[in-house]
């Protein structure tokens, strides 16, 4: 998946325009946003993943960790999705409930990539917005840094990190979080720096106000818009950066378990007839991506109308 | 413009370098060494192991020794899990390989994603856009590691087409799965950043100049709209080139190609941590290398940059 950087800069400088009198921004880009049916369809995808992941255990007739041993041995011939057993979605190899392993999956896929995207917000904008605004020298040497760790291939250096310092929950956070900030930063950047020349400004600066009450004041709500955006669409990406780590088995350890781990295992028993297992795993990690992929979209055309 | 590969140049190698640095750190501070087993070795044994590797040196004469290796003789030390095997052996044996179906992969996720975009972008708002657009949709949401048991199921499994892993040179259909399964949702980005950056072409003053003085259409699109909409797309390569090289560890997992994407994961669980960072610094030094040509095509295409 890709975010486009070329949208994103002509999505800057239209939010970064000034407002014409009248409808404001906002209002012109929400009502834009709920007459999109793409980015309708996302938002209810979105509602339903997160239901099922907030309030899917109290449907389950099983946990995730219970083995049902009624079907262990057995589970080709009759782990399959019943209603009768209780199993919605059959059950994994071992015999536990994947209704209630997906939901699990579905949580923890979540909660990494919204936070992967929140630590790019905090750290990418500050990072950004210091950087462009100070400019000179300072501006060089921190975009120089980001362009040397983004010629990093990180995914190497994650796996490096994960297998050097244990695996667990928080070393996935901090690693996904350490790479997800450096392309925010860029766009950051590059926004603060039309910011910085506009005369509101340039008249904050002549009465004296200092420098973090203007970067916290006046450029940082100016932001959001792109923030907003490009934020949507990092968490399918940092999902994807999960999914692919828990694939290889370097991710999250059972019991735990994430939709880039259950679709591992679905595949690894294709060949037993047990496609169930890979199944619903995969419809929910494809319904997600689906979701945050067109509410994102759906963000930029409402707030950047050109071109539609 | 030889300015300008010299500049590039400049922030290539200290980057490289850093990323030497970091590594090493990050090895040399990870919990528990090389030699560390579930039976305790005899403190002289182990004194002996880090001698003949020189890890009783201090820090700054390891890394600089290691650094000299590999600048000097292209050498990056033996193998600590494999006795008789140095990381240049594990690496020369699986390189070929994803050189091979990554460069394949490479061209065909190039050429069909910008075909892809450029028709959909010519034909807007015909069944054949629609059909562009939702293809290259539907694969983004499928990356290499789900592709890959789906291919397995429809042409190993179902249809028995294909050998469902293994590699070979001489016979090209145990390439075509993990070319598709490492092209496909690299093809659908570019062609969506293809599609995008041509309709804007596509719309702006020079090609309705050029509509105006009666050019055919096929000059319009093939001489003045098809370059400066490649632009976006030879940016977005780097990027893709270091995804591809990412993917290939799924590839080589799932059709047992036999790759270094192998080798990187094996070291990984075995803690082999001289092939991890030999692997780690090759695919740097290959990434930075990939953009500083991207950057140089960019320049040569691009007439607002000048040096």
């Amino acid at each position: 998946m890709v975010i486009d950087s070329q949208k994103m800069k002509s999505l800057a400088e239209a939010t970064s325009r000034e407002d014409v009198a009248g409808r404001s921004l906002w209002a012109d880009a929400r009502r834009r946003f709920f007459s999109n049916k793409a980015a309708m369809f996302g938002l209810v995808l979105l509602v339903f993943v997160t239901l099922f992941a907030l309030f899917g255990n109290y449907i389950a007739q099983w946990s995730n960790e219970e083995i049902d041993f009624s079907v262990m041995g057995m589970v080709a011939e009759q782990g399959g999705p019943s209603i009768a057993n209780g199993h919605y979605f059959g059950t994994d190899d071992l015999g536990r409930d994947l209704f209630a392993r997906t939901v699990q999956g579905t949580q923890i896929s979540l909660a990494v990539g919204i936070i992967g995207s929140a630590i790019a917000v905090v750290v990418g904008t500050i990072y950004g917005a210091t950087a462009g605004y100070f400019g000179g020298r300072l501006d060089n040497f921190m975009m120089r840094a980001v362009d040397i760790l983004l010629a990093i291939p990180y995914m190497f250096v994650l796996i490096l990190l994960l297998v050097m310092y244990g695996r667990s929950i928080t070393m996935l956070f901090v690693g996904v979080g350490l790479i997800s900030w450096l392309e925010m930063s860029r766009i950051v950047r590059g926004q603060t720096l039309t910011l910085k020349g506009r005369e509101y400004i340039e008249a904050a600066r002549a009465i004296g106000v200092p420098a973090p009450v203007i970067i916290r004041r006046h450029i940082l709500p100016n932001l959001i818009g792109v923030v907003t955006v490009f934020a949507t669409l990092l968490v399918p990406n940092m999902i994807l950066t999960e999914s692919f780590i828990s694939f290889l088995g370097l991710g999250v350890q059972e019991p735990m378990t994430s939709l880039g781990a259950l679709i591992s295992e679905g595949s690894g028993t294709i060949s037993y007839g047990t496609l169930w297992q890979l199944a619903f795993p995969l419809l929910f990690f494809v319904l997600t991506l689906f979701g945050f992929f067109f509410v994102g979209d759906g963000l930029r055309d409402a707030l950047d109308p050109k071109d539609r | 413009m030889i300015v300008y590969i010299l500049k590039r140049l400049a922030i290539a190698i200290p980057t490289l370098l850093l990323l030497i640095i970091f590594s090493f750190l990050l090895m040399h501070a990870a919990p528990g060494g090389p030699f560390t087993q579930e039976r305790e070795l005899p403190a002289q044994v182990l004194a002996n192991l880090n001698a003949k590797y020189g890890l009783d040196q201090p820090l700054w004469k390891q890394i600089a020794s290691y650094i000299w290796g590999i600048v000097a003789h292209f050498d990056f030390g033996p193998s600590f899990v494999y006795k008789d095997r140095t990381v240049n052996e594990i690496i020369a044996q699986g390189f070929p390989v994803t050189l091979t179906y990554g460069g394949v992969s490479f061209v065909v996720a190039v050429v069909a994603g910008v075909t892809l975009g450029a028709v959909a972008a010519v034909k807007h708002n015909t069944i054949i856009d629609y059909f562009a657009v939702g293809v290259s949709i539907g694969a983004q949401v499928l990356p290499n590691f789900v592709m890959a048991p789906i291919l397995v199921i429809v042409f190993t499994l179902i249809l028995g087409w294909l050998p469902g892993g293994g590699w070979r040179f001489s016979d090209p259909s145990y390439w075509i799965m993990p070319v598709i399964a490492l092209s496909t949702s690299y093809m659908a980005s570019i062609a969506r950043i293809m599609r995008s950056s041509m309709l804007e072409v596509l719309n702006s003053n020079h090609i309705r100049t050029a509509r105006a003085k009666g050019l055919p259409g096929h000059r319009v699109i093939w001489r003045h709209a098809l370059k400066p909409a490649l632009l976006p797309v030879i940016s977005y390569l780097g990027p893709a080139f270091v995804a591809m090289i990412t993917g290939s560890v799924i590839v080589d997992i799932y059709f047992s190609t036999g790759g270094i994407g192998k080798a990187f994961v094996d070291s990984a669980l075995n803690r082999d941590y001289a092939v991890m960072m030999g692997v780690t610094i090759l695919v740097g030094a290959l990434t930075i290398l990939f953009n500083l040509v991207v950057d140089i095509i960019y320049g040569w295409i691009d007439p607002k940059i000048r040096y």
